[in-house]
């Protein structure tokens, strides 16, 4: 369980967040929606330690956890997907997922450790690739998005952030990274995907969160909702 | 599954080819030597003689390390163009404390590469702490450490170095035909036991093998090549110390860099430096390692020319020797954009430039023809690389 309580972020006049609640809780899908501007990026930001809230509460349980650098986030046991991937076009999948954190037994590298636990990884998550060894370059986008949300999961976290997970990726990846996201909560992970795709919104999360303005502007359970409910919210229309 | 059908679309063709690091790999270099072979055997007898295949590994050596230390920084997707001058302002302390001041061989050398490594730590300082792009830098140390070879070297211009001293001679050290068998022997007993040794973890690992035949023609490759070597250089006077000394620094750099972690950050930041940040690798660390290494490197070609001049003079370390050393890890197939290329193309990319080089004086032409070959060979080399590369990318 994971709560974020009246967080609040200033860039200059900006307001970028104005007293925003959030939680999380394992299991569950959790989608953050809402119009360019309206905070989803900065709120991630605040919770992966990228940037620090001005004001408000970050709870783990109940208790309030400091998050002031993405090093923080990670060994709090969140874990952050971006946008950009950023993936090394020019090593390996395993490569890719061990990136910073290789195994070694005195500074040489385990590979055949890696190999195995990479596999198991990628398997354990239905990932398929033919071949591990080639650069990640050699990749569909598809395939690329899910290495890089294998990593994700390399460092054992809780708590998975996906931004903007399917963003310039065709429908069939799409439908292969919304399986992948699928299989993560079905592990027992907490996840926050954050999308501007109405329709993938509603094929995989439980529950929707939508800001405006830097404002909580509605939750909803996904099932239960309509999309005009949803567009209704983001765009601040009278619902 | 969609997975499935995605994967339909990578035939193994392609991921063979891209397993290899350097995008086609280093086939077409090989077949470039073997043209370039041809092509001057056939113009002149003497070039495929054992006596002229001894001077082109002796040749091989001082650029050829230089050119290592330029694979280091290219791998980072820098550039290090104070390599020449480096080497040159290097070998000219070594044989100030060695000459004018009468100090120990063994003593000058560690002062060399010592100042070779200082030299290396600023230009990475200034790179990673004042912001300066690489270019810049070493240009800076291009015209600089230039500037200050002259100045050491004074009016005089030229030091000779003892032709019996130990620096002297390293050059003209050649291996006893069984200390060159022995060489050969430990090198395929080495790689074949780890081979194995690797199938065998592979193995209990679960893990998929390679195929054996693969294993196998890859040890007899070594095998059959570094024995036509020995018996080739054999036949003339042996193989030349110097040739052993840059082999075991191509070898060794390499197996570094597949097998630390070292070697993994260094790729990782040449493929993605803000990804590699964000995974906490000490990007900046690094680059300062990689400069020093450099450096260090090139001060050591630059002894090992030095060793070969038995002098050291105003023009060590100038004219083409930094554009022929960065020529060749670019032919032996080194990304300028960082993070794909192995140590190895110092070697084949030497051998090509040099083999040109040599091919060219012995048919008496003009180094102007020599230089427009060695422009064609070059950009030839990148064409078929970035050629392949697009072809191989979706």
């Amino acid at each position: 369980m994971f709560a974020a309580r009246g967080v609040s972020k200033r860039y200059g006049a900006v307001r970028a967040l104005d007293a925003v609640d959030l939680d999380l809780s394992a299991g569950e899908v959790v989608a953050l929606v809402g119009d360019n501007g309206a905070g989803k990026s900065t709120l991630i930001k605040v919770i992966s330690g990228a940037v620090t809230a001005d004001e408000g509460r970050l709870e783990r349980d109940g208790v309030a956890v400091q998050i002031n650098n993405p090093h923080q986030a990670r060994s709090l046991g969140i874990s952050t997907v971006y946008q950009d991937l950023a993936l090394c076009e020019n090593l390996n999948v395993i490569g890719n997922l061990f990136l910073g954190s290789e195994r070694r037994r005195w500074s040489l590298l385990c590979k055949i450790d890696m190999e195995r636990s990479a596999r198991a990884l990628l398997s354990s998550l239905d990932v398929r690739i033919q071949d591990i060894q080639v650069p990640v370059a050699m990749l569909s986008g598809g395939q690329r998005q899910s290495v890089a949300i294998a990593r994700a999961l390399v460092g054992e976290p809780w708590l998975v952030i996906l931004d903007e997970p399917t963003a310039a990726l065709g429908v069939e990846q799409t439908a292969q990274v919304l399986d992948l996201i699928r299989r993560l909560r079905d592990r027992g992970l907490a996840v926050l995907v954050i999308s501007h795709n109405l329709a993938d919104v509603r094929a995989v999360s439980d529950r929707t969160v939508v800001l405006r303005l830097g404002r909580n502007a509605g939750e909803f359970r996904t099932a239960d909702t309509s999309p005009e409910a949803i567009v209704a919210a983001i765009t601040g229309a009278a619902a | 599954m969609t997975t499935s059908a995605k994967a339909i679309r990578w035939p193994a063709r392609l991921t063979d080819r891209a397993s290899r690091p350097g995008g086609v790999g280093s086939w077409p270099v090989v077949g470039g030597l073997i043209a370039i072979a041809i092509v001057f055997g056939s113009l002149n007898e003497q070039f495929l003689s054992a006596e002229n295949l001894t001077n082109l590994a002796l040749q091989l050596a001082a650029t050829g390390t230089i050119s290592l230390g330029i694979i280091m920084v290219l791998l980072l997707g820098e550039i290090d163009l104070s390599a020449g001058s480096v080497s040159g302002l290097c070998a000219a302390v070594l044989a100030i404390v060695h000459v004018r001041h009468g100090q120990s061989a063994l003593l000058a050398v560690v002062i060399a590469l010592a100042l070779g490594a200082v030299i290396g730590l600023v230009h990475g300082l200034m790179f990673t702490q004042l912001r300066m792009p690489s270019f810049v830098v070493t240009l800076a140390g291009l015209i600089g450490w230039q500037g200050l070879l002259l100045y050491v070297l004074g009016r005089g211009g030229t030091i000779n170095l003892p032709f019996d001293g130990v620096i002297a001679r390293l050059s003209d050290t050649w291996l006893p035909p069984w200390a060159s068998w022995l060489i050969v022997v430990l090198i395929v007993g080495v790689t074949a036991t780890s081979g194995v040794l690797n199938r065998r973890l592979r193995r209990r690992a679960a893990l998929p093998l390679p195929s054996p035949h693969r294993l196998v023609l890859r040890i007899a490759g070594l095998a059959v090549l570094l024995g036509a070597v020995v018996l080739v250089l054999s036949a003339d006077r042996g193989v030349p110390l110097l040739l052993v000394i840059f082999g075991a620094l191509v070898v060794s750099l390499d197996l570094v860099l597949r097998n630390t972690v070292f070697g993994q950050w260094i790729y990782a930041i040449g493929g993605n430096a803000e990804a590699a940040r964000r995974a906490g690798i000490p990007v900046t660390r690094l680059r300062i390692v990689a400069f020093v290494l450099a450096s260090t490197l090139a001060a050591f070609g630059g002894l090992l020319a030095a060793s070969r001049l038995a002098a050291v003079n105003q023009s060590s370390g100038g004219s083409d020797t930094l554009l022929m050393a960065i020529a060749a890890a670019v032919i032996g197939g080194v990304s300028l954009f960082g993070g794909r290329g192995r140590p190895y193309a110092a070697l084949l990319g030497i051998l090509v430039i040099q083999s040109i080089t040599n091919g060219m004086l012995l048919l008496n032409v003009d180094s102007s023809i020599r230089f427009m070959v060695t422009a064609v060979v070059l950009a030839a080399a990148v064409a078929i690389d970035s050629l392949s590369r697009r072809g191989s990318e979706q």
